[in-house]
């Protein structure tokens, strides 16, 4: 009995045409591809896990109050574990970042593209040279700040303007700006 | 004897490869052409599951450890952040955690199949041992995984099992000591235990690479005992049992999502989601289900030594099992009393088991004792006259008679005469 069975199997298979090459093909595309979609499914958890966790996601907004820091002073708060850059622009220096023609920097980016209408004296930058990450030094007001009045990068020599603008090499671009809105009239959320 | 392999590789890289490192030819030896008997039943896919097992535990415990924090004030709360923040976390560690348990079935089974099939009879013993040090290494790395999540339950077991070894006379105590770093289970023995428990599953990697080796040496074992004598025994294992093990991999894998998806902490005890506290023990204190018959052991002995001693005689009596058993058959097929026994074998296992998770008072000590009595006296007393005693059925002339049924001339089938099939093996 389990010969007969085992030959209608048989029969049955060779109908089908399993021996067909094109139907082997079809079959090994099609085992192909669902082995390539589980490894997918399976490998994604893995590497999203790497990504960033939900209790980091929810460090990434701070909050900053303005109001004590004098003109000419800047302070440095941590966003996302990055240092920022708050600097309460002197009119002198604002009237640089404002006068320099476009064509003499590196990255050409107009001051009012870099501060909020209207809160010129607040300039918030990323404080983290654009060339290999240092933290420029110009925070302090005993610091070298360069020949542009505004950060000096220790490691490498890079130069920014009191707009946080390169003006000096080998760093590629202005130091970056954080997404930021005033929440006051001197207080700030960052994030 | 240097000198470049000839490949017959026809890609050229492969080749190229090849012919400098002949591990393309290596793996069509050993996975592709590999001589394998035909007669596999679904009991030979457990090796594979082994492996498998393994290479889960490796993967999700890599990824688990990028988020972990070994240390005492942080364990417990980095394993709850895996758990609620780190993407996917509540998964990779839910497949950790049930795929130890996994791997402990399916490794049982694996051994069940050793048992009665008599795979650790020559010329397979050293293939057998060292599937027994595999086992007891996947114990110290289970043990001290347990104990990672600082809840009460890794505290306490860490505590009762580090234990153990003050039964050890006179030197008992300093090597507990020693092992915790301390005068109690705490921050070093949390360190330590972290750095064993990365380390030991590369060691039960090296272990089953040697295991391999000697089974390819050796040759499988099959359903029948016998020995393979011509080609019409073998099969090619690919594509024949590549194909056999991914069908053992599928039913493997929806029984683990089972488990993972549908009920995570179904093994896993609610006192460990309490922060580890060491001025109060909890009320009922078991370890993982795959201990609970040794500790059942250790328990049904009324004094602290004899019980450390018998809980490790139970695992180390497998070591001599292929000595212990003196009878030449290695099937139980062909066994009829052993055939009985070792389910009685399986059946104390069990009750071990029970008895483990079940408080130490009134019938449970009682069954416990019984059960412990019986472990010892199958392997230590009855093996060894069994062998003697027991008459085996005939066995089969070679594995492809009594598969390859030849029908007649006649037409009909019909097996063939008894005389025609068996006949006794010869004692070797």
């Amino acid at each position: 009995m389990a010969d007969t069975a085992s030959a209608t199997v048989r029969s049955a298979i060779t109908t089908v045409g399993v021996d067909d090459p094109t139907k082997r093909d079809l079959l090994k595309l099609v085992t192909g591809s669902a082995v390539v979609i589980g490894v997918g499914a399976i490998a994604w958890p893995f590497i999203d896990s790497m990504s960033p966790a939900k209790d980091v996601l929810a460090l990434s907004s701070i909050e900053v109050d303005l109001a004590p820091i004098q003109e000419g002073q800047a302070i440095t708060a941590v966003w996302r574990g990055k240092p920022i850059f708050l600097r309460n622009r002197s009119a002198q220096e604002i009237k640089e970042a404002e006068g320099t023609p476009l064509n003499q920097l590196i990255d050409p980016q107009s001051d009012a593209d870099r501060v909020k209408p209207g809160k010129e004296k607040w300039l918030v930058v990323i404080g983290i040279c654009t060339h290999l990450g240092c933290v420029p030094l110009g925070n302090k007001t005993s610091d070298p700040r360069g020949d542009f009045g505004g950060w000096f990068c220790p490691c490498h020599g890079s130069q920014y303007d009191t707009s946080g603008r390169v003006r000096h090499g080998p760093a590629p671009s202005n130091l970056g700006l954080p997404p930021y809105a005033f929440i006051g009239d001197t207080k700030i959320k960052i994030g | 004897m240097a000198g470049l392999h000839k490949s017959e590789f026809e890609n050229p890289v492969v080749n190229w490869i090849d012919t400098r490192m002949p591990i393309f030819t290596m793996m069509q030896k050993e996975y592709g052409s590999f001589p394998t008997p035909k007669n596999f039943n679904y009991f030979w896919n457990f090796g594979a599951l082994a492996m498998i097992s393994l290479a889960i535990m490796i993967a999700t415990g890599i990824f688990l450890a990028m988020n972990y924090t070994a240390h005492t004030t942080l364990a417990f709360d980095s394993v709850e952040r895996i758990m609620r923040d780190v993407n996917y976390g509540w998964l990779l560690r839910y497949v950790h955690a049930n795929g130890a348990s996994m791997f402990f079935i399916v490794v049982y089974i694996h051994i069940f199949r050793a048992l009665y099939y008599g795979s650790y009879k020559a010329p397979r013993e050293l293939l057998f041992m060292l599937g027994v040090v595999i086992l007891l290494l996947m114990m110290a790395t289970a043990f001290m995984g347990y104990v990672l999540p600082w809840g009460q339950m890794s505290y306490w077991g860490a505590t009762v099992i580090t234990n153990l070894f003050s039964a050890i006379p006179i030197v008992g105590e300093s090597i507990v000591t020693w092992l915790w770093g301390g005068f109690s289970v705490d921050n070093p023995t949390l360190n330590r235990f972290y750095s064993l428990h990365y380390l030991m599953p590369f060691m039960i990697t090296g272990v089953v690479f040697l295991h391999i080796v000697a089974l390819h040496i050796t040759g499988s074992n099959n359903p029948l005992g016998i020995d393979v004598k011509t080609p019409q025994d073998t099969l090619p294992f690919h594509p024949y049992y590549t194909a056999k093990d991914s069908i053992g991999i599928c039913v493997y894998l929806l029984v683990f999502a089972g488990l993972v998806f549908f009920a995570p902490n179904f093994l896993n005890h609610p006192d460990n989601y309490i922060p580890a506290n060491p001025l109060v023990t909890p009320a009922h204190i078991v370890p993982e289900w795959y201990f609970l018959p040794y500790y059942a052991i250790l328990r049904s002995v009324p004094n602290k030594l004899g019980g450390v001693i018998l809980m490790f005689s139970s695992i180390a009596v497998l070591f001599f099992l292929p000595w212990l058993d003196t009878s030449p058959v290695r099937s139980s097929r062909f066994r009829p009393i052993y055939k009985q026994l070792i389910l009685v074998m399986v059946a104390s296992f069990l009750v071990l088991g029970y008895v483990g998770g079940k408080p130490p008072e009134g019938i449970y000590v009682v069954l416990g004792r019984v059960a412990t009595a019986y472990w010892f006296l199958h392997f230590l007393v009855l093996l060894p006259i069994l062998g003697k005693l027991e008459k085996p059925l005939p066995l089969p002339e070679s594995i492809a008679r009594p598969v390859v049924r030849r029908p007649p001339p006649g037409g009909g089938g019909g097996p063939l005469p008894q005389g025609a099939t068996a006949k006794p093996m010869e004692k070797s």
